[in-house]
């Protein structure tokens, strides 16, 4: 492998890819299977080291996880030469390997916008970030936690369109 | 009390019914059995 060979920036942006991948959707997974079923658990003197420490950090690399998983998968799918037949399908081309990845393409730029037009807006106003009243606090919070988990479900086809085209 | 796994279980539950439902989809738009 050589800096000249395409193999070798397909292979790197692929590493790139899962790296970030892991970033955004650990963080996910870790918002949804472990932070907000444990949150009521939890003693209310206790609750503001999760909301003022752990939740912005967590927030911060769920996002840019998010923005560098999309960059380097469209970046990863244009060296393979399957950026426009994957984003159309693969219609017309008789080819369920791209159609595959395209279904997890769509699937992770809905999820993409989710996080960065509807998720983390929403969250500012629960971190105080933007300013609103309490039960402006609340509405975002909900709406915040819904879209996080519409992500979870899109999380397991999603994975499953990016795993299997290297079976088809 | 409410049980917040049991949403967690629905969530997961509807990923697998979404991911067989995809299944189709790729293959029935692909043309390719």
């Amino acid at each position: 492998m050589e800096l000249t060979n395409p193999d070798w920036w397909n292979f790197a942006f692929r590493w790139l890819h899962i790296m970030s991948g892991v970033m955004w959707i650990g963080h996910l997974w870790y918002f949804n299977f472990t932070q907000a079923p444990t949150m009521p658990k939890i003693p209310a003197e206790l609750k503001p080291a999760v909301g003022k420490f752990i939740l912005p950090a967590a927030l911060f690399w769920f996002r840019w996880g998010a923005m560098a998983t999309i960059a380097t998968g469209l970046i990863l799918a244009y060296l393979m030469n399957e950026l426009t037949g994957a984003l159309s399908l693969g219609i017309g081309a008789s080819s369920t390997h791209l159609t595959a990845l395209g279904f997890g393409m769509w699937f992770g730029i809905i999820m993409w916008f989710n996080v960065w037009f509807i998720i983390w807006p929403n969250q500012k106003k629960v971190l105080g970030l933007v300013e609103t009243d309490d039960d402006g606090k609340k509405a975002a919070a909900r709406t915040a936690f819904l879209f996080s988990r519409v992500n979870t479900v899109l999380s397991i086809p999603m994975l499953y369109c990016m795993a299997s085209p290297h079976f088809y | 009390m409410k049980n917040p796994l049991d949403s967690l279980g629905q969530t997961v539950g509807l990923g697998f019914v979404l991911t067989v439902i995809v299944v189709f989809l790729i293959h029935a738009i692909s043309g390719v059995a």
